[in-house]
């Protein structure tokens, strides 16, 4: 009962209409200025501003990392202008900067970081009026364990 | 309208039933076959729908013994609930008189002799004369395999996992989701649920590369004038507690928003009822109960849990049915307007000398057997005390692989899965059978290698969180690692890195040094490529090597604190 798949789908050779589908992923700029604290990285994103925790940011993150080198996150913030993404146990905790123009269909992005050991993954949103918004989930890093 | 818990009282009332079958006249009553079964049978229709949960059979045909855990510690919330209340706290919390076949069948105290009185346990030849018996009184039944249904015993390994499909596809199984499926690898899963009659469901289950859904979530049925959506959700964490490099192409998780997603798309569609297939283990299940909205059922497993009566959170209720076949649930539910209005439930035990075997299903066990009998009934040696894996912390059995692992590949230190699968063996002979229960895998080959003493704290420290974490969505099911050569202190409670703590070597009593290196063998490695004898020719050769197993006098080498 497995669905049809892209995997599947580019393995029949139907791949190009497939991928010419997928939604063009937004403005990921290089956060990754050596040294930065992720308080640093913080204020340099909101200028300093109140940040409060709510709901009008969206994390999708896996409780516990199947591969710590590539855990796929999600970020969604309905009408923002900006979502910072921080892993704040990283050496370096800048991961990505998104920016969404005027035109934008939704303020959501997808991506892979890789997270050097547990810790808590945060995204801040600039909200549509400029208030800043944040939300973090604990993604553990685990060497594995026993099943039952 | 009769609320909720008018019907949690009348299904009280059901198993009050068996309940007063007593303990004095049992063997009595057991003789009179016809008898016990209509009373193990016993249930008043109720309601329009009926749904049939089997669980983690883990590939047990024939009947078995099955000690349930003496230590199965709540963290947190979970302290002192269901399913972490277990001996006379559990038979206290049910009403059950020690000493019943209740007791007998859902503790562990007095085990062994009451496994004289009441025999083996489970057999899908059982399995299929209750299900048949249930469908007999409602046609329209559905029948739902919560998985770990393919792996666990010397045939499947032989047949690769067909011999469960062909028992799955006679039983008239009409979904299931998975877990140790998965272990046969991504083809040999293909291929086989190419044979399989039903969906095999995963919600949770995503093509790693691409992150988009790989398998069906759900399947709705029409039955008996209903729309039924049945969702799979798979075991969540697979790639880590199992080999990820035996099927690279999935990604599983508990992924609690996709599974509100596939709640409000089957809500959309009108359909009267959302059943929960889950491997997701009781707490996780718990936990998912009270937030994600719309699922009336779930149907619990992994956790290896039987519980009496189901769990309510909110609207939605938990059924566990226990583990190698031991049990069947039976849950009636009374549907008006897309809404369930009320419950009746009991969770069958399986007494094989109660219940009549099914002669087709038997048959169909004896024809997958044949080719291997000898094999299988070969006795390797003796023990002259119950062996047993289950509970949170080394069983016997558990004792006796780790002290093979250390004889056999002359090691200091010995880990053993923490798994919660495998039989028990009575006082007696043990089978090469017997052996398959407790050690069956795809991937049991024995290494021995090198680690420090501050590595062997990480992964102690690791798995003690993968089970006693605070939060049920971190928690992976599964027990404690188990050691051989090894002692030391545990706080289930304590954070993460220091739960464990006064780790000394048996040998010599000499405390564990961080710097130095151990000599360390231990099975089930999760790594591709591991080399080694396989586990059940290590503890074969062991046990013959030994004849007959003798009960341990020493204290148990593990100490728990804080509980």
């Amino acid at each position: 009962m497995t669905l049809l798949t892209r995997r599947a789908a580019l393995a029949v050779g139907a791949g190009v209409t497939a991928l010419a589908m997928m939604p063009s992923v937004l403005l990921a700029q290089d956060t990754a200025e050596e040294g930065l604290s992720a308080e640093e990285f913080i204020n340099e994103f909101t200028g300093g501003a109140e940040v409060a925790d709510g709901d009008g940011v969206k994390l999708t993150a896996p409780e516990i990392a199947e591969n710590g080198n590539t855990v796929p996150i999600s970020v969604d913030a309905p009408g923002a202008s900006e979502i910072l993404l921080l892993a704040m146990g990283n050496p370096t905790p800048g991961v990505a900067r998104f920016s969404f123009g005027e035109l934008s269909g939704s303020q959501s992005a997808s991506t892979r970081i890789r997270l050097a050991e547990t810790q808590d993954v945060v995204a801040i949103a600039k909200l549509a009026d400029g208030n800043f918004v944040r939300t973090s989930a604990n993604i553990k890093v685990t060497i594995g364990g026993c099943g039952g | 309208m009769i609320s909720r818990r008018e019907f949690l009282q009348a299904g009280l009332a059901t198993s009050a039933i068996l309940s007063g079958l007593g303990t004095s006249n049992w063997s009595r009553v057991m003789a009179q076959q016809s008898l016990a079964q209509d009373q193990l049978l016993q249930f008043d229709d109720f309601g329009n729908l009926t749904l049939i949960h089997i669980t983690d059979a883990h590939a047990h045909l024939k009947p078995i013994w099955f000690r349930e855990p003496d230590t199965n510690i709540g963290i947190g919330e979970a302290a002192g609930r269901v399913p972490h209340v277990v001996g006379e706290a559990f038979q206290q919390m049910f009403g059950i008189a020690p000493g019943s076949p209740e007791a007998y069948a859902l503790t562990w105290p007095d085990f062994a002799s009451l496994a004289q009185s009441y025999g083996r346990m489970g057999g899908f030849d059982r399995i299929a004369t209750v299900v048949k018996a249930i469908r007999a009184a409602r046609p329209d039944a559905l029948l739902l395999d919560g998985g770990d249904t393919w792996h666990g015993s010397y045939t499947s390994l032989q047949t690769q996992g067909e011999d469960m499909v062909r028992v799955q596809n006679l039983l008239g199984v009409d979904a299931m989701t998975s877990h140790w499926e998965f272990t046969f690898g991504t083809e040999r899963v293909q291929e086989l649920i190419e044979m399989c009659r039903f969906p095999f469901l995963g919600a949770n289950i995503y093509d790693s590369e691409w992150d988009e859904p790989a398998f069906e979530p759900y399947q709705i049925f029409e039955t008996g004038g209903l729309s039924v959506g049945v969702i799979g959700q798979a075991f969540p964490y697979l790639p880590i507690a199992n080999p990820s490099w035996m099927f690279p192409e999935y990604s599983f998780g508990i992924r609690e928003q996709r599974m509100q997603q596939v709640v409000d798309e089957l809500r959309g569609k009108n359909v009267d009822l959302v059943v929960c297939l889950s491997h997701n283990g009781f707490d996780v299940d718990h936990k998912m109960a009270g937030r994600v909205k719309g699922i009336d059922v779930i149907l619990s497993g992994h956790t290896h849990d039987a519980v009496p009566e189901p769990v309510l959170v909110g609207d939605t209720i938990i059924v566990a049915s226990g583990s190698h076949g031991k049990f069947v649930s039976r849950v009636d539910l009374d549907i008006r307007d897309g809404r369930m209005m009320g419950f009746r439930h009991k969770l069958i035990p399986i007494f094989s000398d109660v219940i009549t075997p099914d002669a087709e299903m038997a048959g169909l066990i004896d024809e997958i057997r044949a080719p291997y009998q000898a094999d299988l009934e070969e006795v390797v040696g003796q023990t002259d005390q119950l062996l047993y894996r289950r509970g949170n912390f080394n069983g016997t059995w558990d004792d006796v692989i780790c002290d093979a692992i250390l004889s056999e590949r002359d090691a200091e230190i010995a880990m053993s899965p923490g798994v919660r699968w495998g039989a028990s063996v009575l006082p007696g002979d043990i089978t090469r059978e017997d052996i398959h229960s407790v050690t069956s895998m795809t991937y049991g080959q024995v290494y021995r290698n090198e680690m420090t003493g501050e590595m062997l704290k990480t992964v102690m420290e690791d798995v003690a969180d993968n089970i006693f974490n605070a939060d049920p969505y971190y928690q992976q099911g599964g027990d404690m690692v188990r050691v051989g050569g090894l002692a030391y202190t545990i706080d289930p409670n304590a954070a993460m890195g220091d739960r464990i703590s006064d780790m000394r070597l048996l040998k010599d009593d000499a405390p564990i040094e961080p710097s130095r290196s151990y000599v360390v063998a231990g099975w089930a490695s999760v790594n591709e490529g591991t080399e080694g004898p396989q586990i059940w020719d290590v503890v074969e050769n062991h046990i013959r090597g030994t004849g007959t197993l003798t009960t341990r006098d020493a204290a148990s080498p593990i100490t728990i604190k804080g509980i």
